[in-house]
C-alpha cells in the first residue's frame, strides 16, 4: 500500500484539479506498448544510417577513400567533410544566440575525441551500412591528445580547437572554451574569520542512460521539406540549429517529438544534423539509431569537474567568505560549457549568506575526451557536492549541529544575493529575492523522519568495523532561465466542450504533458481528459524553447495558464450572450457556465453557438511566458548510511528528502521526479564513472559495466512534498525535476564522515576509494 | 542462407513464418511482426527493455534467435490481458501508482513482474527487487514500480 506523501497547502485548498494525483495522460498507451517513440513507426524504403567514429583522441585526416565502402551492396551514400557544408555551430540546443562556442561542424577534416563523427553511411540495412562503414579507409595524421583540464590549460599543450573559423572561444590557445570571474569584495579576506577550511571536489565522467538511445528519423514530406522525428527535449532548436548546420531555411525543416524515453539533459543536445545531411542527399527516410555505447561515448556526458572552495566562519556560526574556484572537462568541444559553469556558482553560492567576501572563478576547458553537455542538476551537481560538504565541516570546525549551522545561514525570504544579478547564462543574470521557501519545514521534516538529533547521539558512540551515520545536505536550483527562456500555449475549444491545448514545451517522460493540462482544466473548469494536449511538433504547436533548466512548469505552465485565461474570457463572452448576463457574472465550473443565480449552460453549448450559430468565430487564443525571476526550490536531504570499515562498502541504509516546489500541480508526478533524480544522484554517489583508458579510449561503456542502480540495490527513498505558494508560478508552482540530483553526493559523504570520521571528496565512493580514505586517515 | 520455416504462437495467434535463420527475435517482434511494445535500450542483455514471455518465462529477446520460437508460445505487451479481456492488472497498477513516467523500460518491467506473479503468486517486496534487478529505470528510482507491483500481487490474491 502506499500513502500520499503530500500535504495540501492552505492555498491550494480551493483547486479542483491542480494540486491532485490525476492519471498521466499518456500513461495508457505507454503501459499497453504503443507504438509512440521515435523508431516504433514504419517508413516505407528507410535507410539505415551507421557513422564512422574517430579511433584517436586527436588526429588530422589525411586522406579519406570511401571508394570501397560505396560498393557495399545496398550502400545509398557516404558522407564526409568533404560533402557537408562548413558551418561552425553548437550542438548545445539553447536559447539563440547561443552562449557555447560555435566549435563544431557537422563533419570535419579534424577528430578531436576517440569517438567523434569521420563520417556517415546510408544503406538498405543497417548490416550493409556497418559493413561500408568498415570499409571506409582513412589515414590519419595522429596528434599529441591531452586528456587532462589542467594540463590543456598549460602553455604548450596541444591546441584543440585552433581551427580559423570557429566562433566564440574566448582563450583556443590556451584550450578555454569558457571562462568567467566574479568577486564581491567588503573588506579583506578571511580577516573576520575564525577558521578557514579548503579542500577540493571532485566528480568523474558520468553519463545520463535514457533507456531509450537517441534515435532520429529523417524524410520528406509532400512539399520536399525534411521532416525529423526525433527523440529530443528541444524541438525548436533542433530545427534552428540543423538549419544552421545545413544552410536550410527554417521552414525547410519540421521537427515531430513523439514520446520520448528520457532525456535529462542528453537529449538537449542537436546531433540530428547527420541524418537530415543523409536524406538529402539520398532523397530517402533515413534512421539514425545510437547504440548503447555510441550513447555512452558520442552522445553528451556530465561535465567532470574539480571544485575548490573555501571558506572562513566566526565561531558563533556567521559566514566571512566565500570563494570557489570550478575547473570543468567539456571535452572536445564546449557545448554548455559556459552555462554549466556558470549553474555550478549560480545556483549554489547564493544557498547561504557570506557577510564579506564572495569569490568565483570558472574554467571550462577544452580535452580530447567525450563531449559533456546539459545533464540534470547542470553544474549545481557540481557545485553543491563541493559547498554541502564544505558547510559540514565549517559546522564541525566550530562546534555547531550541521543542520543548526544551516540552519542559521541559509538564504531566507526576502533575502537575495549579489550573485543572482552577477552571474547569468549567457548574459548578465537577473537580480531576484526569495518569494517562496519551505526549507525551514523542509529541514524539520527530514530531521523528524531521519530521527536526526537521536542517531546522531546514538552514532556519536560505536565501536567495531560497521559504523552508521546520519548526513544532511541542503538545494537550491532555479525555475527556468530568467528573460531568457521562452514558452507559448495555444488552446482552442471543439464541439463537446473539450480543448486542444499545444504546446511547444517536451514531455520527455516528465509528465508535463499532463501537469500543463492540469493548469489549463482548473482555469476551465473542466476535467484534465478534456483538455486533449498535443506536444511538441514545429510546424503544429508554438514556440518553447524546450525541456530544460528545470522550465516547463514555471514557463510552459505560466503559459498554458495565460492562455487558458484568454480562452475563458472568450467562453464567458458566449455564455453572456446564451444566459443573457454579464461576463463579469459569470464563472466556469464542471464544463459549464455558471452564474450567481444559478443558471447555466454547458460548454458545448457555448462551442456550437461560436462554431454555428451567432457571431461565429473559433474559441481560440494563444498565450506567452517567460520569467523575470526564477524562483528556487528549496530541499533538505537527510541520509543514513553504514560503513564497513573493513571492506569499505557504503550501504545507503535510508534517504529522506523533502522539496519545496511550491504547489505541486500533481504531487504524484512531483515525487516520481524527485525520486527519480534522487536515485540518480545515489547512483552517482556510489557506482558511476565512466573511464578510459591512458589514450582516451572509453573502458566501460556499457549497462554491463558502467553500473547504474537496479531495483535490487537502491535504497528506500523517500520523497516528501512540502507546500508552499509561489506568488510568480502557475498556481503557485515551482520547478522540482533537477533539484533532487544534487542531494545525494554531498548527503552520503557527510553520513560516512559522521559513520567513520572519514571525508570522501571523489565520487564515486566506491569500496576501494572508501577503504584507501580509511586506511590514509587511519580510521580502523 | 535458407530461410528457416518458424511455427509459433504469438499474443495466442498461430504464425507461420519464413525468416533468415540470422534473425534475432527481438528484430522479428518489432520489424516482421511490426510489435513495437518490445524495446531495444541495449541490445546486450542487461537492461531489459526488450523482455517477452516465452512458454511464460522472462526472456531478453535482444540475446535470442528467432528461430528459438520455434514450436513454442510468445507472449509480448501487446498480448497482455487482464481477466475480463481488459487491461491487465499490472498495467492498471502502473498506472495508478504513477510507476510510468518516460514509459520506455515500462513494457520489460510489466513483463518482469508479470513472469514473477505467475510463478511465484505470494512474492514477496525482496522477491519482486531481485526479479527486477534486470530491468533498468532511469526516471522512476524504482519506488513506484515496486508499489505497483505490489498492488497488483494484492489485487490479484484478494
Ligand atoms: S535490449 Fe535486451 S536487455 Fe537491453
Ligand atoms: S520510466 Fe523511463 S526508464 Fe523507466
Amino acid at each position: 500500500m502506499t500513502v500520499s506523501r503530500t500535504e495540501t497547502s492552505m492555498d491550494a485548498k480551493d483547486l479542483k484539479v491542480v494540486n491532485k494525483p490525476v492519471r498521466k495522460q499518456d500513461a495508457l498507451g505507454l503501459a499497453c506498448g504503443e507504438p509512440v517513440f521515435a523508431d516504433d513507426q514504419e517508413f516505407k524504403g528507410l535507410l539505415h544510417a551507421k557513422l564512422l567514429w574517430s579511433p584517436h583522441a586527436h588526429a588530422r585526416i589525411k586522406k579519406i577513400d570511401v571508394s570501397a565502402a560505396l560498393k557495399v551492396p545496398g550502400v545509398k551514400a557516404v558522407l564526409t567533410y568533404k560533402d557537408v557544408p562548413r558551418v561552425p555551430h553548437t550542438t548545445a540546443g539553447q536559447g539563440y544566440p547561443e552562449p557555447s562556442p560555435y566549435d563544431t561542424y557537422t563533419l570535419d577534416s579534424k577528430v578531436r575525441y576517440v569517438g567523434d563523427r569521420v563520417a556517415a553511411v546510408a544503406a538498405e540495412t543497417p548490416e550493409a551500412a556497418q559493413e561500408a562503414v568498415s570499409k571506409i579507409k582513412v589515414d590519419y595524421e595522429v596528434l599529441p591528445a591531452v586528456l587532462d583540464p589542467f594540463e590543456a590549460m598549460k602553455d604548450g599543450a596541444p591546441v584543440i580547437h585552433d581551427e580559423p573559423d570557429s566562433k566564440n572561444i574566448p582563450d583556443a590557445r590556451r584550450n578555454i572554451a569558457a571562462k568567467f570571474d566574479f568577486e564581491v569584495k567588503n573588506g579583506e579576506w578571511f580577516k573576520e574569520a575564525d577558521h578557514v577550511l579548503e579542500h577540493s571536489w571532485s566528480i568523474p565522467y558520468l553519463q545520463h542512460c535514457a533507456l531509450e538511445p537517441h534515435t532520429s528519423i529523417a524524410y520528406f514530406d509532400n512539399f520536399g521539406r525534411v521532416v525529423l522525428r526525433t527523440s529530443t527535449q528541444v524541438p525548436f532548436h533542433v530545427r534552428r540549429i540543423v538549419a544552421q548546420a545545413l544552410k536550410l531555411p527554417v521552414k525547410k525543416i519540421r521537427v515531430i517529438k513523439p514520446r520520448i524515453g528520457g532525456g535529462f539533459g542528453s537529449k538537449q543536445e542537436v546531433l540530428e544534423d547527420i541524418v537530415a545531411a543523409l536524406a538529402l542527399k539520398t532523397r530517402r527516410p533515413v534512421k539514425l539509431e545510437y547504440t548503447r555505447k555510441e550513447t555512452f561515448v558520442s552522445s553528451r556526458t556530465r561535465h567532470p569537474a574539480v571544485c575548490r572552495m573555501k571558506a572562513g566562519v566566526k565561531n558563533d556560526g556567521t559566514i566571512t567568505d566565500a570563494e570557489m574556484e570550478i575547473t570543468l572537462n567539456t571535452g572536445a568541444y564546449g557545448s554548455h560549457a559556459l552555462t554549466v559553469m556558470m549553474c555550478s556558482g549560480s545556483h549554489t553560492i547564493p544557498m547561504y549568506r557570506v557577510k564579506n567576501n564572495i569569490r568565483f572563478v570558472g574554467r571550462s576547458v577544452y580535452t580530447n575526451m567525450p563531449v559533456a553537455g546539459a545533464y540534470r542538476g547542470y553544474g549545481a551537481t557540481q557545485g553543491f557536492f563541493a559547498w554541502e560538504c564544505l558547510m559540514d565541516m565549517l559546522a564541525e570546525s566550530i562546534g555547531m549541529d550541521p543542520v543548526e549551522f544551516r540552519r542559521r545561514n541559509y538564504i531566507k525570504l526576502g533575502e537575495g544575493s549579489p550573485v543572482f544579478k552577477a552571474m547569468g547564462e549567457g548574459r548578465e543574470g537577473v537580480e531576484q529575492v526569495i518569494t517562496s521557501t519551505g526549507l525551514f519545514e523542509a529541514i524539520q521534516k527530514g530531521m523528524d523522519e531521519i530521527k536526526w538529533a537521536e542517531k546522531r547521539a546514538k552514532y556519536a558512540k560505536q565501536s567495531g568495523p560497521v559504523r552508521r551515520g546520519v548526513g544532511a545536505a541542503c538545494m537550491m536550483q532555479g525555475s527556468g532561465i530568467p528573460e531568457v527562456d521562452m514558452a507559448s500555449a495555444t488552446i482552442k475549444m471543439n464541439e463537446d466542450g473539450s480543448f486542444n491545448l499545444l504546446v511547444g514545451a517536451a514531455d520527455l517522460g516528465t509528465g508535463s504533458d499532463t501537469i500543463l493540462a492540469q493548469i489549463a482544466a482548473e482555469v476551465l473548469g473542466v476535467k484534465t481528459e478534456d483538455i486533449v494536449v498535443t506536444s511538441s511538433d514545429t510546424d503544429v504547436t508554438p514556440f518553447d524553447v524546450g525541456a530544460y533548466a528545470s522550465s516547463t512548469t514555471f514557463i510552459s505552465g505560466g503559459a498554458a495558464k495565460k492562455a487558458a485565461e484568454k480562452v475563458r474570457d472568450m467562453v464567458l463572452a458566449v455564455g453572456a450572450k446564451i444566459l443573457d448576463k454579464k461576463p463579469e457574472a459569470l464563472r466556469l465550473e464542471g464544463g459549464k457556465v455558471v452564474a450567481a443565480d444559478g443558471a447555466s449552460c454547458a460548454l458545448s453549448e457555448v462551442a456550437n453557438t461560436s462554431l454555428y450559430y451567432y457571431d461565429q468565430h473559433q474559441i481560440c487564443a494563444t498565450a506567452s511566458h517567460y520569467g523575470h525571476t526564477s524562483p528556487p526550490p528549496f530541499q533538505a536531504n537527510f541520509a543514513e548510511v553504514e560503513v564497513d570499515t573493513g571492506t569499505g562498502k557504503v550501504k545507503v541504509l535510508d534517504y529522506v528528502s523533502c522539496v519545496d516546489c511550491g504547489t505541486a500541480i500533481n504531487p504524484q508526478l512531483a515525487e516520481g521526479q524527485n525520486d527519480g533524480a534522487v536515485v540518480n544522484g545515489i547512483s552517482h554517489t556510489l557506482s558511476e564513472e565512466l573511464e578510459f583508458s591512458s589514450n582516451g579510449t572509453p573502458l566501460n561503456a556499457s549497462f554491463r559495466r558502467y553500473k547504474i542502480l537496479s531495483a535490487a540495490d537502491t535504497p528506500p527513498v523517500r520523497t516528501f512534498i512540502i507546500p508552499t505558494w509561489e506568488p510568480a508560478g502557475p498556481f503557485g508552482a515551482k520547478s522540482v525535476s533537477e533539484i533532487g540530483i544534487n542531494g545525494p553526493l554531498p548527503a552520503i559523504a557527510n553520513a560516512i564522515y559522521a559513520a567513520c570520521g572519514v571525508r570522501l571528496f571523489d565520487a564515486p565512493f566506491t569500496p576501494d576509494r572508501v577503504l584507501a580514505a580509511i586506511k590514509k586517515a587511519g580510521k580502523r | 542462407m535458407r530461410p528457416f520455416a518458424l511455427k509459433c504462437k504469438v499474443n495466442g495467434l498461430a504464425i507461420e513464418r519464413e525468416i533468415p535463420s540470422s534473425r534475432s527475435l527481438l528484430d522479428f517482434i518489432r520489424e516482421d511482426l511490426g510489435l513495437k511494445g518490445t524495446k531495444e535500450g541495449c541490445g546486450e542483455g542487461e537492461c531489459g527493455a526488450c523482455l517477452v514471455l516465452l512458454d511464460g518465462k522472462a526472456v531478453n529477446s535482444c540475446l535470442m534467435m528467432a528461430v528459438q520460437l520455434h514450436g513454442k508460445e510468445l507472449v509480448t505487451i501487446e498480448g497482455l490481458k487482464g481477466r475480463d479481456g481488459g487491461l491487465h492488472a499490472l498495467q492498471k497498477t502502473f498506472m495508478e501508482e504513477g510507476a510510468v513516467q518516460c514509459g520506455f523500460c515500462t513494457p520489460g518491467l510489466i513483463i518482469a513482474s508479470e513472469a514473477l506473479l505467475r510463478r511465484k503468486p505470494d512474492a514477496t517486496l525482496e522477491d519482486i527487487k531481485q526479479e527486477l534487478t534486470g530491468n533498468l529505470c532511469r526516471c522512476t528510482g524504482y519506488e513506484k514500480v515496486l508499489s505497483a507491483v505490489e498492488k497488483a500481487r494484492d489485487n490479484r490474491n484478494a
